[in-house]
């Protein structure tokens, strides 16, 4: 009997120990959010020399930042806006964020002042962020995946918004493709990484079936989609309109990272980027000779980094401590 | 070779209603069910956050994500097999299964230490479900050797709806964390790691404490050998009983696929998906142990068999051209019951089958064929449904259930049952 006491003595005064720590993490953790001290200024999203980010530093984390293009590491305006992945062009801003729920992602489409203009519910885990130059559509992904029980299967999807016309595109996967010149009839595709063309009216994306990560451009009036080539992850359409920023997986598999990779799309010339280290983002040119693209620095922290589109040159940090770049300043060079 | 059943003298497996049930399955079977509990709640809440951390914390890529959970199967079957062989060699079923829970608990430590590098966070993942793999045929042939043979099915049963209870509460204790932090920092998934573990230790040290190996009721001390472990398979019984397993594996196109189909046929938000699993969990939560307890009585085969009727119902179900929620609710009901029928009757059917001293062996050996049969039938009903179309997949699963169930009740028949009366 005693030593059944013992043991049932032994046992509460572990799990209380237990629940201590458990409650002392939590109770820590409380303490590390970003202060609502952190200074707050005025950002503005109208094209101009400036790019803005996602700070990940530990004063600011989750809020949108603003820097100057010529001084990019430099002062950096820190708004009061959270999100998750940011992105922004002519005037127009895209906010992924998890609502206050905790349980659901919703996205908010911003005007030049920050102000949200639309909110959408999103159904999935929020990854990819985009704005057409006009600053007219905006595009995002979301991941979708079960439970434990669903077998690590997973999907991804993207939708698109009419920010004119306020049209909703919740999913690309009933749009026709076609794959070698022919039509292509799958239910496993999935779509990530949407990047405007200048007219507003076609994009290009990663389409993946049976095994093949395409680059297909779209057509938004005749939902036709067509895969150009394979092995393309996250496009991202210069600014010229001329090249094409990707990730590409080396050696054909994702397992052994992926090489940032320029295409040009008149020749089909693919140019390996100077930048060596496995670069799982969408690329964004901050002007027509450069893209940036976010490095992560341990749990949490990641920098922007920038190298030559070109296949020259060293990769250097653009905006410390932070990722999700946009420069505001491209669309203006490119309406010129 | 027939029933080396272990007969203890506590003849009541008769009695019914809750209390009944718990003086009937035990106080080992509740302390391995609190575990398991434990141990899910742990597990699952994790699980619940893991895209959430990888995608939104860790700014990692769905695919990198996707290799993450990628990482498994073989070398988790392998280990399987290993772990059950040395739980019955050295006689120490409770020590293989606590090194199993001992990984998993210290896995989500391993998160929190790993940071954002891919390659660490793959080997977390690895051993997480290493330790899996390590203990669930040894706490099997732990239940199986805590109760009379008569009760076996509700024993299974009621560890199985424990098991489910801790997967329901995971994924809510996992929202508490996340909402008592107040963020979605890497700091507030640190607290979730950590809380998590601390739920895990707390079902290894029950474990420890309350679970009992009954080594003094095993037989006497000749030791296992390979061989003998071998010869297992060689065993009429034992090739029909993996048999068995195997075609239900085959006959399980995977939740998955059941969740997909729900929601395009039903256009339903996607928003749903988790909640199906969720349903599907109710259900089995709800009738394992009743189901159970009906094996018990009225045949382990019977209900075994019963069950992919209601596998079959899913199916039929889902290639229906019938509309409406009152469908989606016919299936998750279907399918729960299709679990809370076959995964604790399976075994409860598998172990008087299997000698007591290779038991935890001959369990895992049942465990790893379903489990490979149903990697081998969820990768073509895959290809299937790519090829095929949905209705044509979907038919065809059908008719492999059937063919399933028509071979299951032959393999199985004209086996003396160990029915309780």
């Amino acid at each position: 009997m005693t030593s059944r006491t013992t043991r049932i003595t032994i046992q509460m005064a572990s799990v209380t120990a237990l629940a201590v720590v458990a409650v002392l993490a939590i109770v820590i953790a409380r303490g590390t959010g970003p202060s609502a001290q952190a200074a707050t200024g005025q950002i503005s999203l109208a094209p101009g020399p400036r790019l803005v980010a996602r700070s990940t530093a530990s004063d600011s984390t989750g809020r949108l930042v603003s820097v100057s293009a010529g001084d990019p590491a430099g002062k950096r305006t820190v708004s009061s806006l959270s999100c998750a992945r940011v992105y922004a062009a002519g005037g127009t801003g895209l906010c992924l964020r998890l609502d206050s729920g905790l349980t659901t992602y919703q996205l908010a489409v911003l005007d030049a002042h920050l102000e949200t203009v639309r909110e959408i519910p999103l159904v999935g885990v929020p990854n990819r962020a985009r704005v057409s130059p006009s600053g007219r559509m905006v595009a995002w992904t979301v991941f979708v995946t079960g439970d434990s029980y669903n077998g690590g299967r997973f999907s991804t999807r993207a939708g698109i918004l009419d920010t004119r016309t306020q049209e909703l595109i919740p999913t690309l996967e009933d749009w026709a493709v076609t794959v070698d010149g022919k039509p292509h009839q799958a239910r496993d595709l999935n779509f990530w990484g949407v990047t405007f063309t200048a007219d507003d009216r076609h994009f290009y994306a990663t389409m993946t079936t049976a095994g093949h990560r395409y680059l297909v451009l779209a057509d938004m009036t005749t939902h036709h989609l067509t895969a150009l080539m394979d092995n393309v992850e996250c496009p991202s359409l210069s600014p010229d309109g001329t090249r094409i920023a990707f990730k590409s997986a080396r050696g054909g598999d994702p397992a052994h990272g992926w090489r940032l990779s320029v295409l040009d799309l008149a020749t089909r010339h693919v140019t390996a980027l100077a930048e060596t280290r496995s670069v799982d983002d969408q690329a964004a040119w901050i002007d027509t000779r450069t893209v940036a693209y976010a490095v992560s620095r341990g749990r949490g922290h990641s920098d922007v980094w920038k190298v030559p589109a070109d296949g020259t040159g060293t990769p250097r940090i653009l905006i410390p401590d932070a990722e999700s770049p946009a420069a505001l300043g491209t669309t203006t060079q490119e309406a010129q | 070779m027939y029933l080396s059943t272990i007969d203890r003298s506590r003849g009541d497996g008769t009695r019914r209603g809750p209390r009944a049930t718990a003086a009937t399955v035990g106080a080992n079977v509740l302390a391995l069910g609190t575990v398991s509990l434990l141990t899910d709640v742990s597990a699952e809440m994790v699980t619940a956050v893991l895209p959430l951390y990888f995608i939104l914390t860790l700014q990692l890529s769905p695919a990198a994500y996707g290799l993450m959970d990628g990482l498994y199967t073989g070398a988790t079957a392998l280990l399987r097999l290993v772990g059950g062989y040395v739980a019955d060699r050295f006689r120490r079923r409770k020590t293989v299964a606590a090194a199993g829970y001992g990984i998993s608990a210290l896995a989500k430590l391993g998160l929190v230490a790993a940071g954002s590098s891919l390659p660490a966070l793959g080997a977390v993942i690895v051993a997480d479900r290493a330790g899996k793999g390590l203990r669930s045929a040894p706490r099997d042939a732990l239940i199986t050797l805590s109760v009379p043979e008569p009760v076996l099915g509700q024993a299974f049963g009621v560890h199985r709806a424990m098991d489910s209870m801790g997967a329901f509460a995971g994924p809510l204790a996992a929202l508490g964390v996340l909402a008592a932090v107040g963020t979605t920092s890497p700091a507030a998934f640190s607290a979730l790691f950590v809380t998590s573990f601390c739920v895990a230790a707390a079902g290894l040290l029950t474990l420890a404490v309350c679970a009992r190996d009954r080594r003094d009721e095993q037989p006497a001390a000749i030791p296992v050998r390979l061989k003998a472990a071998l010869g297992l398979l060689h065993a009429a019984p034992v090739r029909r009983l993996l048999c068995a397993a195997g075609l239900l594996g085959l006959a399980t196109v995977g939740d998955g696929f059941v969740y997909l189909l729900l929601l395009r046929r039903e256009a339903v938000s996607t928003g749903w998906f988790p909640l199906m699993a969720v349903g599907t969990n109710l259900v089995y939560l709800l009738l394992a142990a009743p189901l159970g307890a009906l094996a018990d009585r009225h045949g382990r085969r019977t209900v075994l068999l019963a069950g992919y009727g209601a596998l079959i119902a899913v199916y039929l179900l889902l290639s229906s051209p019938l509309p409406g929620t009152a469908v989606v609710v016919a299936v998750l009901c279907c399918y729960g019951a299709f679990y809370a029928a076959t995964d604790g009757v399976l075994m409860a059917l598998a172990s008087p089958l299997l000698p007591a001293d290779l038991r935890t062996t001959g369990l895992a050996c049942v465990q790893t064929v379903q489990a490979l049969a149903y990697f081998v039938s969820s990768a073509a009903f895959g290809l299937a449904w790519t090829t095929w179309g949905t209705t044509a997949a979907t038919a065809a699963a059908a008719v492999t259930a059937v063919l399933a169930v028509t071979v299951t009740a032959a393999v199985l028949a004209g086996r003396p049952q160990q029915e309780a009366a």
